[in-house]
C-alpha cells in the first residue's frame, strides 16, 4: 500500500456501525430465506424496523428476556437458519452468557450475536448499561469469533462473513457514526487485522470506535511531532492477528493498544499476553477504562476522561516516544 | 414391539444404567431411574428418529434439559443402536466422549445440555423453526422438577405459547425430589398445572411409570391447536429399586457391590414377573 494513500489527511464520515449492519442484514435475506433476526424488544435500537417490515416471517421477537434470546436463537440455528441475536452488548454478554458458552459456542450452533450500543454508547445512562467486559468474557470461551467493526466497510464485511461462516460469531457494535478508514484497503477477513495508517516509529493497535481517535492520533503525531505511527484496526480480538503482532513489534518500536473495554481481559491483554510470551520487548501501553467506577458521561467524554481520544493518544505517544529513544 | 416387550425394555434400560453407574463409580442414580421409562417410551414409541439418517431434517427432536440424567438417555440411545453398548464402559473415564452431561459427541445427542434451565429455549428455537419451514416433525424436551425455578424456563413459558407452538411437548419429570430434599421445601413448584395452564400451555397429567399413560400422552397428537405441550409425568425418584425409591441419598449415590448385586436380583424379579 502507498503511503500517501493509506495515510489520508481527511476521513470521510459514513454511517453508524448499527444502521450498516441493519442495511447488511436486509440486503442477505432479500435473497436468502434461512437468515432470522432474533430481537429482544430491541428491533429499535438495532435499526431494525425496516428490516422487520420488509421480512416480518424473518424476525423472531423474545420480549425482554435475553437468556431465551440466546437459547431460541440456538435452537433456530440448530435446525439450519442464520439467526443473529441482536441485543444490547452489555445484556447480551453478561446475562444470557451462559447460554452463549452452552448452548451455541459449546453446543456448536452458528449463531451470530450482535451486540449493539457496545462499550459505553449508552453513556450517562451508566455502568448497568455499558459492556466494559464482554471482550474478557468471550476470549475465554472456546469456539467463537469476537469482532468489533471500526468502520462501516468492515461491519458490512463481517456481516457478510459472519452469515457465510457457520460458526458463531459476535459483532460488537456502536452507535456513532464512524468514518472510512483507508479506503484503498478492500480486504476483510476475521482474523486479519486492518493496517488503516503506516509508519515505523510507533504502532497504535485500535478495535471498534477506537480506532478513529488512533487515526486522529497519529495524524497529530506526525504532523506535530514527525512521528510517523502505525494504526491497526484489530477488528477481531479472537483469534488475534498475531502474524500482523509479528511484523509491528519487530523493530522494537513503542506499542499502545486502545479499546472501549477494561482495561482487564481485552485487545490489550491479548496482544501483551502474546508479545511477552514471544519474547517481545517492545514498550507497551495499554489504553482503556480502568477497573473503577467509570465516570458519568457521554461516550465522548467518557473517552475523553481515559485518553481514549486524539488528544489522550498523541500525549501518551509523545511520552513514550520520548522514554523509547532515552 | 408388544407391549410386554416394552414393559422388559424399561426392565433392561434400569439394569443397564445401574450397570454403567456401577462401573463408572459415578452418576445421577435416582433420576436416571425416575426417567428412564418416559424415554424408553419416547424412543421406542414416539420419536421419529433413526440412527442411520439421524442428521435427516425432518427427524423429530429430542432435548434433554435435565441433562445430569445422561445414563438413562446413553442406555437407551445405545439399544436403539446408535452407538455400540460397550462404549458406555468408558463412561466418565479420561479421554472418553460419553461424559456425565449429554454431548453431541455421542451419536444421537441433539445438543449439549448439563446447564439447568437450558433445553426449553432450544426447543422453542427449534420449533419456531419447524413452523416456519411448515415441517410436520415435533420437539421434545424432558424437564426436571429441580430445574423449573430457572429463570429461563419462564421465559421459555411465555414465548412458546406466544408462538402458539403446539408442536412442542416439553415433559416434566415430576418425582418431587432435587439434591437438598423435597421441591417443596427447597422451592415450591406446586400448582405447577395451573401456573402452566396460565402461561397458556396445555397440560396432561400421567403417571410417569406407566408406558401406556405416557405414550398415549405423547402419540395423541396436540392436545390443543395452538398450544404448546405440557406433560406432568409424575414419578418416583429410584424408581424400581425398592431402597432407592424416594430416598434422597441416591440422587447422586452410586452402589456398592453388595447394593448392586441386590438391585440386579430386584430386577431380575421384576423381569421374570413381566415374562
Amino acid at each position: 500500500m502507498e503511503l500517501d494513500k493509506i495515510n489520508e489527511t481527511e476521513l470521510k464520515l459514513g454511517k453508524a456501525n448499527q444502521v450498516v449492519f441493519s442495511e447488511t442484514l436486509q440486503e442477505l435475506a432479500a435473497n436468502d430465506t434461512s437468515i432470522i433476526a432474533v430481537t429482544s424488544d430491541s428491533r429499535g435500537s438495532g435499526k431494525l424496523v425496516p428490516f422487520g417490515e420488509k421480512y416480518p416471517n424473518q424476525i423472531v421477537e423474545v420480549g425482554i428476556a435475553e437468556q431465551n434470546l440466546v437459547g431460541v436463537a440456538a435452537g433456530l440455528a440448530a435446525a439450519g437458519k442464520k439467526a443473529f441475536a441482536v441485543s444490547p452488548a452489555c445484556f447480551l454478554s453478561a446475562r444470557a452468557l451462559e447460554q452463549i458458552k452452552n448452548d451455541v459456542t459449546y453446543s456448536d450452533n452458528p449463531v451470530i450475536l450482535v451486540g449493539i450500543s457496545a462499550g459505553v454508547s449508552y453513556g450517562a445512562l451508566g455502568t448497568t448499561h455499558h459492556s466494559l467486559h464482554d471482550y474478557a468474557v468471550l476470549r475465554a470461551i472456546n469456539n467463537i469469533v469476537v469482532v468489533a467493526p471500526a468502520d462501516n466497510f468492515e461491519t458490512e464485511q463481517a456481516v457478510r462473513h459472519a452469515a457465510a461462516l457457520k460458526k458463531p460469531v459476535y459483532i460488537r457494535l456502536g452507535k456513532k457514526e464512524m468514518p472510512f478508514l483507508n479506503e484503498a484497503d478492500k480486504t476483510f477477513e476475521f482474523g486479519k487485522g486492518r493496517v488503516v495508517r503506516e509508519g515505523d516509529d510507533l504502532a497504535i493497535i485500535a478495535i471498534g470506535e477506537t480506532v478513529y481517535p488512533a487515526w486522529l492520533a497519529a495524524k497529530k503525531l506526525e504532523n506535530e511531532l514527525g512521528i510517523k505511527t502505525t494504526v491497526v484496526s484489530m477488528h477481531t480480538i479472537k483469534p488475534l492477528d498475531t502474524d500482523l503482532l509479528d511484523r509491528i513489534s519487530a523493530n522494537g518500536r513503542p506499542i499502545i493498544t486502545v479499546e472501549e473495554h477494561m482495561v482487564n481481559g481485552g485487545l490489550g491483554d491479548a496482544c501483551a499476553s502474546y508479545l511477552f510470551q514471544k519474547g517481545s520487548r517492545n514498550p507497551f501501553h495499554i489504553v482503556g477504562i480502568p477497573d473503577e467506577y467509570t465516570v458519568t458521561g457521554s461516550q465522548v467524554e467518557i473517552f475523553s476522561h481515559y485518553g481514549i481520544s486524539e488528544e489522550g493518544l498523541f500525549n501518551q505517544g509523545k511520552e513514550m516516544m520520548s522514554q523509547y529513544s532515552k | 414391539m408388544t407391549n410386554k416387550e416394552l414393559n422388559l425394555k424399561s426392565v433392561f434400560l434400569r439394569k443397564n444404567l445401574l450397570k454403567y453407574i456401577y462401573i463408572a463409580k459415578a452418576g445421577h442414580t435416582g433420576g436416571s431411574l425416575s426417567c428412564v421409562d418416559i424415554l424408553n417410551v419416547l424412543y421406542n414409541r414416539v420419536l421419529n428418529v433413526n440412527p442411520d439418517d439421524f442428521k435427516n431434517p425432518n427427524r423429530d427432536r429430542y432435548i434433554q434439559s435435565k441433562g445430569h440424567c445422561v445414563e438413562a438417555l446413553f442406555v437407551t440411545l445405545a439399544d436403539r443402536g446408535f452407538f455400540p453398548e460397550s462404549d458406555l464402559e468408558t463412561l466418565c473415564q479420561y479421554q472418553s466422549h460419553y461424559i456425565g452431561h449429554p454431548t453431541k459427541k455421542v451419536h444421537g445427542v441433539e445438543q449439549n445440555t448439563g446447564a439447568l434451565g437450558h433445553g426449553l429455549p432450544i426447543c422453542v428455537g427449534e420449533a419456531i423453526a419447524a413452523k416456519l419451514d411448515n415441517k410436520k416433525h415435533r420437539v421434545f424436551t424432558l424437564l426436571g422438577d429441580g430445574e423449573l425455578p430457572e429463570g429461563s424456563n419462564w421465559e421459555a413459558f411465555l414465548s412458546a405459547s406466544h408462538y402458539k407452538l403446539d408442536n412442542l411437548y416439553a415433559i416434566l419429570d415430576y418425582n418431587k425430589q432435587q439434591i437438598t430434599g423435597s421441591n417443596k421445601d427447597v422451592m415450591n413448584t406446586d400448582s405447577v398445572r395451573e401456573k402452566l395452564e396460565s402461561f397458556g400451555w396445555a397440560v396432561k397429567e400421567v403417571d410417569g411409570h406407566n408406558l401406556e399413560q405416557l405414550e398415549d400422552a405423547l402419540n395423541s397428537g396436540a392436545f390443543e391447536e395452538g398450544k404448546p405441550n405440557f406433560i406432568i409425568a409424575h414419578t418416583t425418584k429410584g424408581k424400581g429399586i425398592s431402597y432407592m425409591e424416594g430416598v434422597l441419598k441416591w440422587h447422586h449415590g452410586v452402589p456398592s457391590e453388595e447394593q448392586y448385586a441386590l438391585a440386579m436380583s430386584e430386577l431380575n424379579e421384576m423381569q421374570a414377573l413381566i415374562s
